[in-house]
């Protein structure tokens, strides 16, 4: 249906577009992008295994008016210790101020819409910025969600300050009327020595399926600390395409851990630019999956300049019939001397019909860098399940503790405690770890 | 305690153990001694429930039951320990936590409830002096960067925390400097006493001079082919394993 997914979107681009103001040339120009590249094709690389042409169907519903989503329906999915943080809303990829709550002083953090960002005293920064990422996704799903981003989301966090209460993300998508597309967008400036912790989740409401298609961009200036925390659990019947792009315009540090514990197709990309001289970026994942869902992470790292340091470990857990995916880039541009960039990828199956697929890509154009990369996929270790069982501890909660041990690892990369808390529960729960 | 019969265990295919009769009783300390290869960790496996071993004949009752129908848990709650020659690192899980399932698992079993905070630290101080372990090592990853001494030693802690009815030492006392080996003997001596019981699995005599064994049996190409008293062990060390070889050959000649 890629032709008429491509009419189906053009026709709502027209609908919207007098909305559209500010953004209207940037939007312009992804519409035109979305119609020349279309969806990406299963027999395209990048999209072997999250085969996502095939979700855009005809029952597919692009609702971006009102659903009538109240605060009491955010209140089940609210993050742990919300009180104190920021809580910002996305319904069906729109931004909604109304539902949501900044409860930082705007000295420190400031938060409007794209829309408005782009027609005001932000208009330059957007302009130079807004859409950076389209360079590592020229795809047809990525431009997909540039035509919509008027309705995203602009945060500043202010030179200087240490934020200390983090900012939770609630991307929401209301299915009760039927199968429903989502797009939210965001653009963050983390000002020079600035840090902010932010929390990103998604929730789908309703019985039916959803599908969100997300574009996340960070650039972060000098000396600042941005931690990033991406949270999926939102059912068997969510589909999600999702890029993180984060951008280190000074040497600065930023730490990203995606966790994926449910969901029927889930796409992350996660980019660290280093665009700056001893700039140190973290990645970590883990996919903890089961029934048959398929979680797909790809991560770049672009060392664009020298002596940057980057460390990456993601982590799955695979059951029943799902499948891993891992695709790491990490490309060393010819300047990028002295680079140190790690990788590692490790996968557990727990049954006969669960999948790993995992894929190192390394594009070293400079002479004088150290990086490694490792990948390994595998069943329990049955030396340690017999250890732990041969002083009594039952075989199932041996595998959970042995699963835990595993996972935990990922974990204690989650410097939020709460929320590594509230993480750390909703896994042990579904390993039945309890100890 | 523990009656084996004719046991035969296999490992893909291969016959390891050949018939082995053992019999052990409450308050007593057997020593299983053999040169490399003779079968001694295997019995020590089987006996543990490891699951790459097939048995293929014989039986093995202890404390009444039939051994080889239990789970490796099962036997373990009845009362068995099995002091790992290579203990597994287990990075994520933490020693005290580990400590603490097991010793519940076990009490729930004997319809005990379990320890709360207070006594379970007050049994592990206690034992930790008994095998001079460090709380510092207890706060880590199970075994993880352990150094081999320091791996034995959480072993006989473990054992001293589980309290068995039967434990199978397997070479505990390979990669033990003197010192080391002095501290295990000395944890295992304290925990003695006349409802328990111990089977020591080893290559060396050394390891005798500190345990002093009731009984020490010759284990060679899958068959207990001598047994003895303390002597015994002795006589090996200062002959050697040959001496066993010669004997049988001279035997089968006979």
């Amino acid at each position: 249906m890629s032709n008429d997914a491509i009419q189906y979107f053009a026709a709502k681009f027209s609908e919207e577009k007098n909305k559209s103001g500010a953004l209207a040339g940037f939007s312009e120009k992804a519409m035109s992008d979305f119609q020349k590249l279309g969806l990406p094709a299963i027999r395209h690389e990048e999209w072997k295994y999250a085969r996502v042409s095939n979700l855009f169907r005809k029952d597919l519903q692009y609702v971006t008016a009102g659903t009538g989503i109240s605060s009491a329906d955010l209140e089940p999915f609210r993050l742990p210790a919300s009180g104190q943080a920021t809580e910002l809303v996305f319904i069906n990829g729109v931004f909604n101020k109304e539902l949501s709550a900044i409860r930082h002083q705007p000295e420190e953090l400031v938060v409007m819409s794209l829309e408005e960002a782009a027609s005001g005293n932000y208009a330059d920064f957007i302009k130079a910025n807004l859409g950076h990422s389209a360079a590592y996704h020229p795809d047809g799903i990525h431009a997909l969600n540039a035509a919509f981003a008027g309705s995203g989301l602009f945060i500043v966090a202010k030179k200087g300050k240490v934020i200390e209460q983090p900012v939770y993300i609630y991307n929401l998508a209301d299915s009760r009327p039927g199968f429903i597309f989502a797009q939210p967008r965001t653009l963050v400036h983390v000002e020079a020595a600035a840090q902010l912790q932010i929390a990103e989740q998604y929730i789908t409401i309703g019985g039916n399926e959803s599908f969100t298609n997300e574009v996340f961009e960070v650039v972060a200036e000098k000396d600042s600390i941005v931690d990033y925390y991406k949270i999926q659990n939102e059912g068997p019947l969510a589909n999600h395409v999702g890029t993180t792009h984060i951008r280190q315009v000074g040497k600065c540090l930023t730490n990203a851990v995606t966790i994926t514990l449910s969901g029927a197709m889930v796409r992350n990309n996660l980019n660290m630019i280093m665009e700056s001289e001893h700039g140190e970026s973290h990645m970590y994942g883990l996919y903890l999956l089961d029934g048959k869902t398929l979680a797909d992470n790809h991560t770049i790292v672009d060392n664009v300049m020298p002596h940057c340091y980057s460390n990456e470990l993601y982590k799955g857990i695979m059951d029943g019939e799902s499948s891993g995916v891992f695709n790491g880039k990490i490309f060393v541009r010819k300047d990028a001397q002295k680079t140190n960039a790690y990788q590692s990828n490790k996968n557990v199956l727990l049954s006969d019909k669960a999948s790993a697929n995992t894929k190192p890509q390394l594009e070293i154009f400079a002479d004088d860098v150290k990086c490694s990369h490792g990948c390994t996929i595998g069943r329990l270790d049955d030396e340690a399940l017999f250890y732990l069982r041969s002083r009594g501890i039952s075989e199932k909660n041996a595998k959970s503790l042995l699963l835990h041990a595993f996972a935990v690892d990922i974990l204690d990369n989650i410097k939020l405690e709460p929320l590594r808390k509230h993480v750390d529960s909703m896994i042990s729960e579904r390993l039945e770890f309890n100890f | 305690m523990l009656h084996i019969k004719n046991l035969h265990a296999n490992i893909e295919e291969k016959e390891i153990l050949k018939g082995i009769n053992l019999d052990i009783k409450a308050g007593e300390v057997h020593a299983i001694m053999g040169p490399n290869g003779s079968g001694k960790s295997t019995l020590a496996s089987v006996l543990a429930g490891r699951s790459n071993f097939e048995v293929t004949d014989g039986s093995v009752e202890f404390m009444g039951k039939d051994l080889l129908e239990m789970s490796p848990e099962e036997r373990a709650r009845e009362g068995m320990f099995l002091a790992f020659q290579y203990p597994v690192e287990i990075p994520g899980v933490s020693t005290t936590n580990f400590i603490k399932t097991a010793v519940n698992e076990a009490r729930k079993h004997r319809g005990l409830d379990p320890l709360d905070a207070v006594s379970f630290l007050k049994l592990m101080k206690e034992r930790m002096k008994l095998v001079e372990i460090d709380q510092s090592l207890l706060s880590r990853s199970l075994n993880e960067g352990f150094s081999g001494g320091e791996k034995k030693r959480n072993e006989i802690f473990q054992m001293a925390m589980l309290e068995p009815k039967l434990a199978i030492l397997d070479e505990t006392d390979s990669g033990l400097d003197i010192d080391a080996l002095r501290i295990v003997a000395n944890g295992v001596n304290k925990s003695r006493n006349k409802d328990n019981a111990f089977l020591l699995v080893t290559h060396y005599q050394r390891l005798l001079d500190y345990i002093v064994p009731d009984f020490v049996h010759v284990l060679y190409n899958g068959r207990i082919v001598k047994s003895g008293t303390k002597e015994l062990a002795l006589e090996l060390e200062e002959r050697g394993y040959d001496f066993i070889k010669n004997e049988l050959e001279l035997a089968a000649q006979d």
